[in-house]
């Protein structure tokens, strides 16, 4: 059986806009993956529980408030505090994101900011891509340990 | 994750070992049969309720104050919620985690560590549940949850897999749900140990109670007649239904519970009937005689599993022979398989 | 025209049509296979006298200022007074945003207009976890009554009027800006300005959740059964349309919601005893102005003809104020793309000319670097420069509903009206002949969330496929790197809010406090009207979160059902 990807789209912090996170998750299903929405409203902390125990591929914060610099290195430790594996998981942000923000966000371990206008084909094509690319990476990595 | 360290992680009681156990089962992967055959020894000891019942009844809401209420009462709680995930494009949106708040908000389920929740797609198949639901279940219960519960969805006749995973199947409705038929032909009236009437607080629940009432009953006279009449045995996989069937009905008959899931009204009450029933299936033997029907049948579908597996991949190409043989109205099918059987009893 | 007439202009389409029409698109074709506007309403190729031949212009649209106000509600409108230029604005601190103001007002702008960030808009205190990182990011940080004593420093409440993006803490603003007044020593009854204070809304599309449907309606009509007898003057409410938009509706679906609701708001004060027509003029609307031009512009005449029949017809207001629908309109902020930036300036002046030739009483036009971020100075006076340009250069504003009796303008006005009808009948009888029950049944049901839904991802598909055209973004696009100077906040701001905050606390008399919500918590568990309490809170220096606080007690806290 071929392993799915799962994906975990994630809103966190007070911002209620779900319209893009709504339809991007209606996207990611129709092109084949497992996608678990948490809904709004959920704090860092939730959003890494949730990652963890359903063991995703990928989690997409969707963030539309100015607070993507304060929330999602959070999401990111916790995810490791609570055992998931920050070399296997892609992390990625879909929303308003300053230029020079999506710098520090890559710094930081964010696979990939995606403004808004982006098409949802070219997410879709990056994790296809990339998700398999990095569990590769790391198994190799283990191999040469 | 490494094998090992999944192992000791389930000993453990590490949530990303089991997190990581069950994609592993989940995916078909060869760690994941020798997991299963690993933790086997541990199973046994959970309580496993199935909820299901036709989309917006509220079923995420029950499991979500039922989780709630369970932690009340100190148990560990695993919940596994299953959605339809498309047969063609292998996608789903799996929807049920979110709906998961306890009565009070402010005590948090999701970071609850005596909780934990996955979502499944149910990946085309139908029946409601997920090809290897049942052996994530046995995970959740080798982890150490006390009580696991498992939502489906049932909106069809054959969405009644639930009774192979579960020791007490619960219902939900919600009244006016209109064509009785419908739900009659759905099967779902058969394999209930609870009935649910939820969104008690909109006109018609008391009709739909009393409905219940009455199919129930029907049910117990046509399963009494069918006990007189039938030589079932508990054992032989195709007469396991009937004589499930029979042995409910002859001593619990099946309460209907009214709730409102999102005010949380009928809850305690529905927690109540759910461990009575337990207890009621501990005390009479029934939990047993379940189990042995319910794993003769998994044993015989994964020994049924495994001779198509040879078929066609071992097989494969002297079965087709044989079926052009038919085609060609040299042999008949009788004789095909015959041939078939005979070759595979013979070789090593 | 009569009806001969009519049906010798039938005739002659459809000789034009065979005789003309057919061969050039034979020969010519024509740009698609079919036109449509956002909403699906499929547009034809043009329209004439036969197409408005069932409208009566004294019955169905008349002149302005007159039942059923289709032209307008004033008679006349832009040649007597410009609409009021109103920009959102509010970042960081209340002095970030004094200051702002200030600026503005010198720069021409007519009314105040405040955006909050996001823990206000929750009713949570700064100093609350669930702040962190979200002080003053997408507005102003109100924690208490001291945030607006700095707010509107040198601000004269008698001589602007300042509107209000506010929901579920919507009474605790407006007491605040009482609170002000009284201090200014400004009369109550000239107090002038809105609260959007419109919950049914954030339930459909918003999301800005913190109790439940039915306790946020019975504060809204507090806030009614108070406001008509203490700020006569004061917009109570901002029913809008903006947001359902925003979140993806169709134009239709943003008129029929924004309706409805408007309709289970009258019924609610109705059941509460409130005249209809001491209420009615204290009603007001928000609309969004999207890209279909003309779709637009139907749209809001539309409204003002469905709203004065609604009014008249079926809640039997007497006073000819209470048939008005006076709405303020913001130009789409989705709409906005963050490829080729300067674009969205074109978009928007095309979005504000619809509003204009819609009739709005007040318009905020976006800044085009509104998809990145909180605008830039310079972005911000662009946008109202358009509005100016619109005022004073081009002649749109110096004759009354221009467009009336146009062909198209007519037909499609008239079209949206009974696609709206259709709505409005279907949540009717969802509450089984009452609108207000029927929204809060849709509510439950997660039948507006879905409809938006629906809507969104339709539009999301066509897009996606190449039918729908975002120029810079799906056509014509180019490689780019932005230079726009992004106006960033500073994270200090948190620290100092929550220092301020600290301050308060320790400063003020804390039993005050303690009996002023023990007072509001009695009013609210015994059904009494929850304003004074709310207002003593406020001028004791309560938190925000501190009143919420109480109304969360005693009304529980609200977890949307979320439905894809």
């Amino acid at each position: 059986m071929e392993r799915k990807i799962r994906i975990l789209v994630a809103k966190v912090g007070l911002d209620g806009h779900d319209r893009g996170a709504k339809v991007v998750a209606r996207f990611l299903r129709d092109a084949g993956f497992e996608v678990i929405y948490t809904g709004l409203h959920r704090t860092p902390e939730e959003v890494a529980m949730a990652a963890v125990q359903e063991d995703v591929d990928v989690v997409g914060i969707s963030l539309h408030s100015g607070a993507h610099m304060a929330l999602v290195p959070k999401v990111m430790k916790y995810i490791e505090d609570y055992g998931g594996d920050l070399s296997e998981m892609v992390i990625l942000v879909g929303g308003i994101v300053p230029e020079d923000d999506i710098q520090k966000l890559k710094e930081m371990g964010v696979e990939e900011v995606f403004i808004p206008g982006t098409p949802i084909e070219r997410i879709i094509d990056f994790i296809r891509k990339r998700v398999p690319e990095k569990k590769e990476a790391k198994r190799r990595r283990k191999h040469e340990a | 994750m490494r094998l090992e360290d999944i192992i000791k992680g389930l000993e453990n009681g590490n949530r990303r070992a089991l997190a990581r156990a069950i994609t592993y089962v989940e995916n078909d992967y060869p760690e994941g049969k020798e997991i299963m055959k690993r933790i086997f020894k541990k199973t046994g000891n959970a309580h496993v309720v199935g909820i299901t019942g036709f989309p917006g009844v509220g079923k995420s809401t029950t499991v979500s104050k039922l989780v709630q209420k369970f932690r009340e009462k100190g148990r560990k709680v695993g919940v596994v919620a299953v959605d339809p995930g498309s047969p063609f494009t292998g996608g789903a949106l799996l929807g049920d985690r979110l709906r998961m708040e306890g009565l009070d908000v402010s005590k948090n389920l999701w970071l609850d560590p005596g909780v934990f929740f996955r979502s499944m797609s149910s990946r085309g198949r139908a029946g409601g549940l997920a090809a290897k639901t049942g052996d994530v279940i046995r995970l959740l219960d080798a982890f150490g949850f006390d009580t696991i519960l498992v939502e489906t969805v049932g909106a069809g006749q054959s969405e009644v897999d639930i009774v192979e995973v579960a020791d007490t199947s619960i219902v939900v409705m919600m009244p006016e749900m209109g064509d009785d038929i419908q739900i009659n032909k759905a099967g779902i009236l058969e394999i209930g140990d609870i009935y649910v009437v939820n969104k008690a607080d909109l006109g018609g629940a008391e009709k739909t109670v009393k409905w219940l009432k009455s199919m129930i009953m029907m049910d117990q006279e046509a399963v009494n007649i069918l006990g007189r009449t039938s030589h079932a045995d508990e054992y032989a996989v195709e007469s396991g239904e009937i004589f499930e069937r029979m042995k409910r009905g002859k001593d619990w008959v099946p309460p209907i519970i009214t709730t409102v899931a999102d005010k949380g009204e009928g809850i305690d009450e529905l927690v109540d009937v759910i461990e009575k029933h337990f207890n009621h299936l501990k005390s009479s033997g029934k939990l047993k005689e379940r189990r042995v029907r319910r794993i003769s049948r998994e044993v015989f579908s994964i020994i049924t599993e495994e001779i198509r597996s040879i078929l066609v991949n071992e097989r494969g190409s002297k079965f087709r022979e044989v079926v052009e043989m038919v085609v060609n109205n040299e042999i008949d099918p009788h004789t095909a398989a015959e041939k078939i059987i005979l070759e595979i009893r013979t070789s090593g | 025209m009569e009806n001969r007439k009519i049906e010798e202009v039938k005739k002659e389409r459809k000789k034009w049509e065979n005789s003309c029409l057919t061969p050039y698109v034979d020969r010519f074709g024509e740009r698609n296979e079919m036109f449509e506007t956002l909403s699906g309403i499929k547009v034809n190729r043009l329209y004439d006298p036969a197409d408005v031949a069932h409208l009566d212009y004294l019955r169905d649209i008349n002149y302005p200022g007159q039942y059923p106000y289709t032209r307008g509600v004033y008679p006349t409108m832009y040649r007597g007074r410009l609409w009021t230029m109103r920009q959102f604005s509010g970042f960081g601190t209340a002095e970030d945003t004094n200051a702002r103001w200030k600026l503005l007002l010198k720069e021409g702008q007519t009314g105040l207009s405040t955006a909050f960030d996001f823990p206000t808009l929750m009713g949570i205190d700064s100093d609350n976890s669930l702040a962190d990182g979200e002080v003053g990011k997408v507005g102003v940080a109100v924690d208490t009554l001291k945030d607006f004593e700095i707010l509107f420093d040198g601000i004269p409440l008698d001589k602007v009027s300042t509107s209000f993006t506010i929901n579920p803490p919507a009474a605790i603003i407006l007491a605040m800006y009482v609170a002000i007044g009284d201090m200014q020593g400004v009369p109550r009854e000239q107090l002038r300005g809105t609260i959007q204070n419109d919950m049914l809304k954030e339930f459909h599309a918003q999301n800005t959740l913190v109790l439940p449907p039915e306790p946020s309606v019975r504060i809204i009509t507090d806030i009614f059964e108070w406001g008509v007898e203490n700020v006569p003057k004061f917009n109570l409410i901002s029913i809008s349309g903006y947001h359902i938009r925003e979140a993806g509706s169709t134009a239709v679906q943003e008129l029929a919601f924004t309706i409805a609701d408007g309709m289970a708001y009258v019924e609610a004060a109705i059941e509460r005893g409130v005249d209809i027509d001491k209420l009615a003029p204290q009603l007001s609307f928000f609309f969004n102005s999207h890209n279909n031009f003309f779709e637009e512009i139907a749209k809001f005449r539309a409204a003002r003809r469905m709203w004065a029949r609604i009014m008249r017809e079926e809640y039997g207001a007497k006073d000819p104020r209470s048939w008005w629908l006076k709405f303020h309109t913001q130009t789409a902020g989705c709409s906005l793309t963050a490829q080729q930036p300067l674009n969205n300036i074109v978009r928007t002046t095309i979005q504000a000319m619809a509003a204009v030739l819609g009739g709005t009483q007040s318009l905020h036009t976006n800044s085009f670097d509104e998809a990145w971020a909180l605008p830039s100075e310079e972005a911000v006076r662009v946008a109202l420069r358009t509005q100016q340009i619109i005022a004073f250069e081009s002649g749109i504003p110096d004759t009354i509903d221009p467009l009336a009796g146009s062909y198209f303008v007519e037909w499609l006005t008239d079209k949206m009206e009974k696609l709206a009808w259709n709505y409005i009948e279907q949540i009717r009888k969802m509450g089984e002949g009452s609108m207000l029950r029927g929204v809060l049944k849709g509510i439950e049901d997660g039948f507006f969330v879905k409809e938006i839904s629906r809507a969104s991802a339709e539009y999301q598909r066509d897009v996606e496929e190449g039918r729908r055209v975002i120029v810079g973004v799906n056509r014509y696009t180019i490689e780019e790197k932005l230079k726009i100077p992004i106006l960033k906040v500073d994270e200090a701001v948190q620290r100092r809010q929550i220092e301020r905050l600290k301050r308060i606390k320790a400063e003020r008399d804390n039993e005050a406090v303690k009996n002023a919500l023990d007072w509001l918590r009695n009013s609210a568990e015994n059904h009494e009207n929850v304003m004074p309490a709310i207002l003593e809170a406020v001028k004791a220096y309560a938190t925000e979160g501190e009143i919420m606080g109480v109304l969360k007690e005693v009304y529980g806290t609200y977890r949307k059902p979320i439905l894809i």
